[in-house]
């Protein structure tokens, strides 16, 4: 019985473990001079391999389920249940004509899709998506991933002004503006959760969040901070990616397609492909600071595999993306500026002084109390004075009608 | 509450994706190559020539009289007319098409052809799959692929074809009963003035003839 249950230990550890002794066996048949750098190029490849794959996956269950939102199929004709539509579109992309507008900057045109990917593809090298499972453990992984966040805006910016197209440029304006006032929300968000765990670095900050009380676990979101973090983290992380509804810098129905208006075939194959691995990514981040990360939901659940959970966490956050997508109308740009600086901003710094009151009140149910009352109370407050003398509900007209 | 409003929209999104699962009638689409809804009665495409009986050649209405070309807007029509005729379904010799062919890329459905037909000969299809990778010659339809039989047109368009026949029957009817009247007209009288010449004989035959041309 005893060995049996050993056995099934030792065989969910290195489960847990698979791609790690995978890589080493793999690397293993080098000299032992090249094996650090082997294993650390393995590690990329997986990297570079595995998110672009997820992205084919998220595209078409995005469309399927956009559909099912709308009472529609979804695409269901290449393939089974039309699994292999981002075959298809791949195949478009990459078969279509690059068009490069004869004024526009051909190298900042050029480069501008190429900044995007690859510094979205920079912040996956901290995330942790399982045990042991990081490219580089750095000691300020945080801000390394927040440096390389900020480093897409520049991309943005890129296109939409070398373009030398009115669309792309008011794209690439509202962009900047939107990526700026959301980034400084994000960035505050995230320090609540510094501030608890005392760490930049993102696998100190899992394993902070990976013990258990009977079987819960203690992952941020359960706390009263860590809820209203996250939900501040979400909005800015939903703005941060242009994800409706806040996709003011591509409305279709003013701007074209904003700052991508000009780029074509596999350019804008590329563009598409930067903005859903950084929703991937900051889906990870989100899930590393207040979702525990690679742990498990419930103790008993830690038979199975650390990067399952971390793959299955970050799926179900792009599935509350999509259904966000599906259910909100776009901001006006107006409105997305005041909702940033006179809600979500004052709000997350709110937090930060919960957060610190958290800290210093130590263990007890008071901190419990004190904090919910409060948060729940500026909630409160701030809902009715943004409310306040505004008519909501069914449009009257004076003339129509 | 602030927010909820957006809650209230999640729920109602939450409800069609799930419910789009669950409830076949949510789901409008129809999944046109395999399946597909029956047209209605009274669809039209592109016009095609009745015929009656089994041999296409030999039943077809048309006599080749070319108001359908002469009235189509957009010319589609072509129409070379027969140097002999051959007996129409009253059993009148008619001329018919030698040639009939109409370039369905250039009709444009208007069913005037339809319209101004007083034979009864030319109808509207709805058949609709007509897509070929030849744009001149597979657009271009001749009277073999344009004939299409008059059970075709009631399996169509039953009412109208029902209509049609109806008006035909009387027509014919109405051809045959005076053509017996006539015939019995010209038998009284050859039998009253049976004593008279022969030139008398050769007269009756006259007018039926000429009631038929005007039917």
């Amino acid at each position: 019985m005893i060995v049996a249950f050993e056995a099934a230990n030792s065989f969910s550890a290195n489960l847990d473990q698979i791609f790690i002794f995978l890589r080493n066996w793999l690397v293993g048949f080098l000299p032992a001079a090249v094996q650090p750098a082997a294993a650390v190029v393995l590690d990329v490849i997986a990297i570079v391999c595995v998110f672009p794959g997820l992205f084919a996956l998220t595209t078409v269950f995005e469309r399927k389920g956009l559909g099912r939102i709308q009472n529609r199929l979804g695409p269901n004709r290449v393939g089974p249940f039309g699994l292999f539509q981002p075959i298809a579109d791949g195949i478009k992309s990459l078969t279509k004509e690059d068009i490069v507008p004869l004024s526009a900057n051909a190298l900042v045109h050029f480069l501008a899709p190429l900044v995007l990917v690859v510094t979205v593809f920079m912040g996956f090298a901290v995330l942790p998506m399982g045990r042991n499972m990081v490219l580089v453990d750095m000691d300020s992984g945080l801000l390394f991933f927040f440096a390389m966040g900020a480093a897409t805006e520049l991309s943005v910016f890129m296109a939409g002004w070398s373009s030398r197209n009115k669309y792309s440029l008011l794209g690439a304006m509202r962009a900047v503006a939107q990526m700026i006032s959301y980034e400084v929300v994000l960035l505050l968000s995230s320090v609540a959760v510094v501030m608890i765990s005392g760490s930049l670095s993102l696998p100190a900050i899992v394993a902070a969040q990976n013990q258990y009380s009977g079987v819960f676990p203690h992952w941020y979101i359960f706390t009263p901070w860590g809820l209203a973090g996250f939900l501040m983290y979400a909005i800015a992380a939903t703005a941060e990616t242009n994800r409706s509804p806040f996709d003011l810098p591509e409305g279709e129905s003013e701007l074209v397609a904003g700052y991508h208006t000009e780029y074509s075939g596999f350019k804008f194959a590329l563009f598409f492909l930067g903005e859903y691995l950084a929703m991937f990514s900051i889906s990870g981040l989100g899930t590393t600071l207040f979702l525990g990360g690679w742990s498990a939901p419930f103790s008993f659940l830690q038979f199975i595999p650390s990067w399952f959970w971390f793959f299955g966490k970050v799926m179900m956050s792009i599935f509350v993306f999509i259904w966000m997508r599906g259910t909100l109308p776009r901001l006006r740009q107006d409105q997305l500026m005041n909702f940033a600086w006179k809600f979500v901003l004052p709000f997350t710094l709110l937090n930060l002084l919960v957060t610190a009151l958290w800290h210093f009140m130590g263990e007890g149910w008071q901190r419990w109390v004190v904090c919910s009352v409060i948060l729940v109370a500026a909630y409160a407050l701030m809902g009715t004075i943004s409310l306040r003398g505004r008519h909501i509900g069914r449009r009257s007209y004076r003339y129509a009608e | 509450m602030l927010g909820d409003g957006i809650l209230k929209g999640m729920a109602e999104t939450a409800r069609n994706f799930f419910g789009s699962y669950v409830s076949k009638d949510r789901l409008t689409t129809v999944e046109y190559p395999e399946e597909r809804i029956p047209t209605a009665e009274n669809a039209r495409v592109f016009p095609f020539l009745v015929y009656d009986g089994a041999d296409w050649e030999a039943g077809l209405r048309c006599v080749a009289c070319q108001i359908c070309e002469k009235e189509c807007p957009p010319k589609c029509i072509y129409i070379e007319k027969s140097a002999d005729k051959k007996p129409d379904y009253v059993g009148k010799p008619q001329f018919y098409p030698a040639r009939f062919d109409i370039d369905i890329s250039v009709c444009m459905s208007c069913q005037i052809c339809v319209e101004v037909c007083p034979f009864e000969a030319i109808k509207m299809d709805t058949q609709f799959e007509l897509a070929t990778d030849d744009r001149f010659a597979g657009l271009l339809e001749d009277r073999e692929k344009l004939a299409k039989s008059n059970e075709y047109y009631h399996s169509i368009h039953p009412t109208e074809a029902a209509e049609v026949d109806a008006r035909l029957a009387e027509e014919k009817a109405k051809v045959e009963a005076r053509a017996k009247a006539a015939a019995q007209a010209a038998a009284a009288k050859a039998s009253a003035p049976a004593s008279a010449s022969a030139p008398g004989a050769a007269k009756p035959s006259a007018p039926p003839a000429k009631n038929e041309g005007g039917s």
